[in-house]
């Protein structure tokens, strides 16, 4: 069974409300998983706490051995584990430039800083045309290759994207996917939350399903996407009618 | 009575202190988010380590600023720890309401201290070339103003390269814009809040240096000095760090102006007016892109 992160029974809050249950999931060392559900199910709120933007309640994240809920967000990026947050969250003032080197501001990260560089201007060659310019002066794709190029530059071990196709058009939706399954063929791992279920399906391995902050169902991809109730509720399949 | 150029002049080197005060409390702002009411006791500190320089170890107040600048920017690092580490973390209402009680507190306590170690008599550093300087068609400007306005112009080119320029710098303008995202890129945000309110300390201090020799030093200084940073930053736009020299200068021509051409009394009432003038008709502030 996979075992690199290891996300075991957390609970999260935001303030009084209680956002997650008990919730568990593994993501195997080079595996793409996916999670889905429905608007506010806590999707986010997950990924915030693997990433240490979140404090839990109770219970353990790990990767490998090492202890991530123990640990500050910064620290959590030395370790590899690097998040696009969800609407991009770009630095709008600085340029595209200023973006990626501060990607690649751990000290892990920045030993490489030129290396890497090369390699996302190769993914994004828009990037390099546009080193230059400021961030929010950019289009709604443009931003979210700089996002994904940005967490890049902090040379992931497990990427944490957090719906990265949210509101953009169907090309750069599938750059941006063709992106992650490129990097996952070079070794990256992949946990990725999405509205776009079907495309996430089609690229995960696994996936989970969470509703109302609990996990309600996991899979192969290709499994959920025959799935009755997956079709119905994400996939926007109606069940054949009855006579 | 003096000449409008000479009023001009003067109101552009009051202005320059006024300036680099408010570059200090601008850049804790934009940065950690919290108004900083003890700034102007800041000032006032930087003030007096400089009047210790002079009076214990005779030293001219320009050269004393390599002491002054990092003794208080020492001051602010220990401040960061005890104190305002534990007010940045907060969030909405909490942190603007516990920022400024605890910072007027700090205030006051330092406002206290110093009236304990330094008495509340009034100090002032004399130099020898206090009243020469060149004249320029009848227009003075005195070797001690020309060459704070010119130690003012060069810090705010240096912080302007430190900012844009550096990997440090960057880290701190990527903290203001977004500090998750700063976080989720790798930067310990808690040390780039430390060192941007030890760096806004050490503005202070600068400007507490020109103000033992330009006016007077007290214990009680402070809170003007608060109010006419604050002021400044209204005008300069809240957010824009830099835009506080051009606010700062336009604040010391309209004192000066009023003090001249009104009355003296006015003086004071005109920086509040243009203060209530910006916040009403471009509260964004005079000086912001975009
Ligand atoms: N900062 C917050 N304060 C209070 N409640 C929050 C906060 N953030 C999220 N919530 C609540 O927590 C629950 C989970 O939100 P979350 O954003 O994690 O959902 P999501 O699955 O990512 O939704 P979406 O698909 O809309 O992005 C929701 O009920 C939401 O209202
Ligand atoms: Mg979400």
């Amino acid at each position: 069974m996979p075992d690199f992160l290891n996300v075991d029974a957390i609970n999260v809050a935001h303030g009084d409300i209680q956002a997650l249950w008990d919730v568990s999931l593994e993501v195997g060392q080079g595996e793409i998983v996916a999670l889905i559900g429905p608007n506010g199910a806590g999707k986010t709120t997950l990924m915030r706490a693997i990433a240490g933007l979140h404090p839990l309640k109770s219970g353990t994240v790990l990767l490998r051995d090492k202890a991530l809920h123990a640990l500050p967000a910064h620290r959590i990026v030395e370790q590899g584990v690097i998040m696009v947050p969800e609407g991009r969250r770009l630095f709008g003032g600085l340029t595209v430039m200023d973006n990626l080197e501060l990607g690649a501001y751990s000290k892990r990260a920045r030993e490489v800083r030129a290396n890497t560089l090369e390699l996302v201007f190769e993914l994004f060659p828009l990037l390099a045309e546009r080193r230059t310019q400021r961030a929010n002066t950019m289009s709604g794709g443009q931003q979210q290759m700089l996002a994904v190029g940005r967490a890049l530059m902090g040379v992931p071990k497990l990427l944490m994207l957090d719906e990265p196709s949210l509101g953009l058009g169907p090309l750069v939706v599938e750059n941006i996917f063709e992106t992650v399954r490129q990097m996952n063929q070079q070794g990256v791992t992949i946990f990725l939350v999405e509205q776009n279920a079907r495309q996430a399906l089609e690229l995960a391995h696994r996936a989970y399903i969470l509703e109302q902050g609990r996990i309600v169902g996991t899979g192969l991809g290709d499994e959920l996407l025959r799935d009755d109730r997956v079709q119905q509720a994400y996939l926007g399949i109606c069940p054949a009618p009855e006579e | 009575m003096q000449s409008f150029m000479q009023t001009l002049v003067f109101g552009i080197f009051a202005g320059a202190i006024y300036g680099i005060a408010a570059m200090g409390l601008a850049l804790v702002f934009g940065v950690l988010k919290i108004l900083n009411i003890a700034h102007g006791e800041l000032v006032m500190l930087g003030g007096y380590v400089g009047f210790w320089a002079f009076s214990t170890l005779g030293w001219d107040p320009f050269l004393s600023l390599i002491i002054v600048i990092p003794a208080i920017f020492i001051v602010g690092l220990i401040l960061d720890r005890i104190v305002y580490r534990h007010i940045v973390r907060q969030l909405g209402e909490e942190k603007i309401k516990n920022s400024l009680l605890v910072s007027f507190g700090l205030g006051l306590v330092l406002q206290n201290l110093a009236q304990a170690l330094f008495t509340g008599d009034e100090r002032s550093v004399q130099v020898s070339y206090a009243g020469e300087g060149l004249n320029i068609y009848g227009v003075l400007l005195p070797w001690t103003r020309l060459a704070t306005l010119g130690i003012v112009l060069i810090v705010t080119l240096a912080l302007h390269f430190f900012l844009r320029k550096t990997y440090p710098g960057k880290a701190i303008l990527a903290t203001a814009e977004d500090y998750e995202s700063a976080e989720l890129a790798g930067i310990n945000i808690g040390r780039v809040y430390m060192m941007t309110f030890a760096l806004g300390a050490a503005l202070a201090a600068i400007a507490g240096q020109f103000v033992t020799f330009t006016y007077s030093l007290a214990p009680s200084i402070g809170m003007t000095w608060t109010l006419k940073a604050m002021i400044v930053i209204v005008l300069a736009g809240t957010g824009s760090i830099l835009g506080a020299l051009p606010a700062g200068l336009l604040l010391g021509v309209v004192e000066a102006m009023a003090g001249a051409y009104l009355a003296q009394t006015y003086k004071e009432v005109a920086g509040l007016v243009i203060f209530l003038f910006v916040l009403i008709v471009r509260p964004q502030g005079l000086f912001v892109r975009k």
